[in-house]
């Protein structure tokens, strides 16, 4: 088999760093080509280079595409050779229709005059290929983030791709919208189109891959052939952290106490659509040194469930009743939740948990200033010393703590988070997706700083949409579907099945 | 602590040669430099009259009441918004404030007193609806500006109103007396120009002992002695330029407390840090436990509360109110807040910065006019040194 694409000793540093240190990567034509690593491990610093986005000049080594040497200037240049990248954040603009990002500089027009039915029908043969059921006159912003990933694909279906990139396309996904997306790669395979997926979910890479290359700290590490013979997921791993994972999880005795946090008949209603009730009388409870998962689908609600306890973060008219040791207290904004010991990480650390262009010593006390200051003055030196003493606890990789949040990769950041979270000292920690985006070295980390909180005494709930981490981190695990709890299983019961059983049968009702 | 960090950031410390360290704060270092070398531009080619002392005086005098409300003005951007009112704001309070001493017979403290609260209750006023309501900033001071443009041509019925009271004049055009009694030249403004510069010495070593103690990356040494006695040594030089002219004026004095005051709120206390936090990210600064709604409108109260300061000390200077009082000040307010280095998008930002700004703006301007630069090309160049500024630190941030 030909390689389509070739990339020879890529050598590229930032000021003071090596990004990627004399990169090999060779992509057979018509193959699914796996790229892996820690984040920071070079992977989209990779894909930039070659797509143009880093200008040839800019970086050394050559690129051998179709045959021949490229030397791209920027991305107009790779995509009109069929090169087609879909970031992890998705580039759509919500508030056109679908058939408009498709197009969205690349308009089916004449002499600057857009023909609408060409591109309504082009767009629907595109849909069909990649299997959205949904009008090419829909606005992008009422679509889930699934059909977005798919408009994506079309959009570079439309482009003639000849090597489609995809980094992270299922990181937001749920199960049934990764399958139907690994099965479309696999269409577009049969089809002789080759693809470069970049992921960090490793079963769906043992499960469409026919090559992996692994990176680490900005050098190639090993091309792992999957045609040849299976490649284990702890295989993988082995190669991307450079030792074995023993367990992905790590060991704990939990001490279980009594009951702490206490929450009945919570209920709340979307903020817009004032009608629609996401959150439908969830009864919980959680206890001291315990760990509590909620599991669900993406859009069960669970998010909303936390962010609405949390000082009616999310939601209006919500009803119901919080008691911790028995009391009922008052979490109607923030900060009476955060006095009364509450604490929320959440999912979207860019978003709502970081001031990204503050350091890590101001994100970190950001929740409890006043504890690091007298009479409203803050006393410098005792923030130094806070930020320092969780730097080191956490393990969090950075030159000092006035390293910007911005410049840490997401492992990094989400340590800042819990940082600022258990500075305020709470005894109810709920985190939301705390090892999103995160790679497998820096996950093992969290698991640990979570056990070592519920051993501490601290009631821990977890939400996540990776199973397998429930069921290895967790004690006892809600599941929730469609705002409603449906089911409350012991961790000796537990297991994937029953969990998704759970799941179809209350949606069936 | 970790003591293994504190070595690596003492090794690392020690190769901070003075080039990286200027690079890596070349926004400080640079906003001072380029205010130094415009004076110096302007002194040589005036022939000396811009550091004249009685132009000197003029300078302060002309640029109080921008610089004033810059401190307020930088609050509001760095929180992620705008005031376009405060020009407005400053016709207005200055109207209300003539029409209560000339007409309705208040005396001049009642008059200051109760235009502040004005100037507090306007702000309030606009602030309430960016904050509680969320109508973008500029919409809704877009609307105050027209508001109290023309409630300043109703109250003053269009004409001018003044002359003031003695006692409020001063304000503007009185000077601190010389307690000391020197002849022709004023003693007690060196003296507070002397302690001053020692108290200012006397703080940044004590931080700088701090910092080093604590393993934080200090100012090379060499870089920190030149820069304060620099320091030093321009403000006793300026302060013995005003001594023998007339000596301190009382605006200089406000101006220098209230910049005093809005550096250490900024810097050091729990409120500054919360604003930044509020315009660098409002939905995690929420997420937090702050309370954005109401910081948003009580940085609003504040500038209003300087915008009212400012209308109060820009009519004592005229002597009059007059329906065009304060027309415009709102661009040379924000232009100086920007080409301080404060980001459009909020969460960055520096008092002095703000205020070196407005020094910027006030050189050129006084400069320009002493060469005799007509009020039309003196915009063209306002304008293009405000891009260049701000073109300078958005390439900078990107390297």
């Amino acid at each position: 088999m030909n390689a389509i694409l070739e990339m020879r000793g890529i050598t590229k540093t930032f000021p003071g760093v090596k990004a990627l240190d004399d990169v090999n990567i060779t992509v057979k034509a018509g193959e699914i080509h796996a790229l892996v690593g820690e984040n920071g491990a070079g992977k989209s610093t990779l894909m930039k280079v070659l797509s143009g986005v880093y200008p040839h000049g800019s970086y050394s080594g050559s690129i051998i595409y179709e045959g021949s040497e490229r030397r791209f200037k920027g991305i107009a240049d790779s995509e009109a050779l069929g090169i087609i990248i879909i970031h992890q954040e998705l580039a759509l603009v919500p508030l056109l229709s679908v058939a408009e990002n498709i197009f969205l500089g690349n308009e089916q027009a004449r002499y600057g005059v857009i023909d609408w039915s060409a591109a309504f029908a082009r767009t629907k043969q595109l849909l069909k290929v990649v299997g959205l059921n949904e009008s090419p006159e829909t606005l992008v912003t009422n679509l889930g983030v699934g059909k977005q990933q798919l408009v994506e694909i079309a959009k570079a279906l439309s482009k003639k791709v000849k090597l489609l990139i995809l980094d992270e396309p299922t990181a937001s996904l749920n199960e049934k919208d990764s399958d139907a997306l690994l099965n479309l790669l696999l269409q577009f395979k049969a089809q002789g189109i080759s693809s470069i997926l970049i992921s960090h979910k490793l079963n769906e890479i043992s499960k469409v891959a026919d090559a992996i290359t692994v990176l680490r700290d900005g050098g190639t590490v090993e091309t792992l052939d999957c045609r040849a013979e299976t490649v284990s997921e702890d295989r993988i791993i082995r190669g991307m952290v450079g030792r074995t994972m023993e367990d992905r999880y790590p060991k704990r005795d939990p001490k279980i106490g009594e009951t702490i946090l206490q929450v009945e008949n919570w209920s709340a209603y979307h903020p817009i659509h004032t009608h629609v009730q996401m959150v439908k009388n969830v009864n919980l409870n959680i206890r001291r040194g315990e760990i509590v998962g909620i599991a669900g689908l993406m859009g069960a609600g669970r998010t909303e469930f936390a962010m609405s306890l949390f000082g009616r973060s999310y939601g209006q008219n919500i009803s119901g009743r919080v008691m911790l040791h028995g009391q009922e207290i008052d979490v109607s904004t923030v900060e009476k939740a955060v006095s009364n010991r509450i604490a929320y990480a959440t999912e979207d650390r860019k978003t709502y948990g970081l001031v990204l262009a503050e350091d890590i010593r101001k994100n970190i006390t950001l929740a409890n200033l006043d504890g690091v200051s007298k009479r409203l003055i803050i006393d410098d030196i005792r923030e130094l010393a806070v930020a320092n003493d969780y730097r080191t606890k956490m393990r969090i990789r950075s030159p000092s703590v006035f390293q910007e949040a911005v410049n840490l990769s997401g492992g990094n950041q989400q340590k800042v988070v819990l940082s600022k979270w258990l500075f305020s000292d709470p005894e109810i920690l709920i985190l939301d997706e705390p090892t999103r985006g995160i790679d497998v070295g820096a996950k093992y980390e969290i698991y640990t700083i979570i056990n070592k909180l519920a051993d501490a005494g601290k009631g821990v709930l977890m939400i996540s949409s990776e199973m397998p981490e429930l069921l290895g981190m967790c004690d006892r695990i809600y599941v929730m579907n469609e705002g409603s709890l449906i089911a409350e299983l012991d961790i000796a019961e537990a297991s994937q099945e029953k969990i998704m059983h759970a799941i179809v049968k209350s949606g069936r009702r | 602590m970790d003591t293994r960090t504190a070595d690596e950031l003492h090794v690392s410390q020690a190769k901070t040669s003075w080039m990286d360290f200027i690079k890596t704060h070349f926004r400080d270092y640079g906003m001072l430099l380029s205010l130094l070398v415009i004076m110096l531009f302007f002194q040589v080619v005036t022939n000396g009259t811009l550091l004249r002392p009685l132009n000197l005086t003029n300078l302060v005098l002309q640029n109080s009441y921008i610089v004033i409300m810059a401190l307020g003005m930088l609050l509001v951007i760095v929180a992620g918004h705008i005031d376009l009112s405060v020009g407005s704001v400053v016709g207005f309070v200055g109207g209300l404030a003539a029409m209560m001493m000339v007409r309705w017979g208040f005396d001049p403290v009642t008059t200051t007193i109760a235009c502040l609260i004005v100037g507090g209750l306007i702000g309030a006023a606009q602030g309430y609806w960016v904050a509680y309501f969320k109508v973008p900033s500029f919409i809704v001071t877009l609307a105050g500006m027209l508001v109290f443009k023309g409630l300043t041509l109703a109250l003053l019925g269009g004409m001018s109103v003044g002359p003031f009271p003695v006692v409020f004049q001063r304000l503007s055009s009185g000077f601190i007396p010389d307690a000391l009694g020197g002849q022709g030249f004023n003693y007690t403004a060196l003296f507070l120009g002397i302690a001053s510069v020692a108290a200012i010495i006397y703080f940044s070593f004590r931080s700088r002992a701090n910092q080093l103690k604590h393993a934080v990356e200090a100012a090379p040494f060499g870089l920190f002695l030149f820069k304060n006695g620099l320091l030093a040594v321009l403000m006793i030089a300026f302060c013995y330029l005003m001594a023998t002219y007339r000596g301190l004026p009382n605006v200089l004095v406000i101006m220098a407390v209230l910049i005093a005051l809005y550096a250490f709120v900024t810097n050091r206390t729990t409120i500054g840090r919360r604003v930044y936090a509020l315009g660098g990210n409002e939905k995690a600064a929420k997420l937090s436990g702050i309370k954005t709604e109401r910081l948003t409108f009580l940085t609003f109260v504040n500038m209003g509360v300087l915008a009212g300061l400012a209308g109060l000390i820009f009519a004592a200077r005229l002597n009059t109110a007059t329906p065009k009082a304060g027309l415009g000040f709102e661009l040379d307010v924000i232009a100086a807040v920007f080409i301080g280095g404060a980001s459009a998008t909020g969460g960055v930002g520096k008092v002095t910065g703000a205020v070196i700004g407005a020094f910027v703006m006030g050189v050129m301007n006084n400069g320009m006019s002493i060469l005799g630069v007509g009020i039309d090309y003196q915009q063209v160049i306002k304008g293009l040194v405000l891009l260049a500024a701000v073109s300078l630190d958005v390439y900078n941030r990107k390297k």
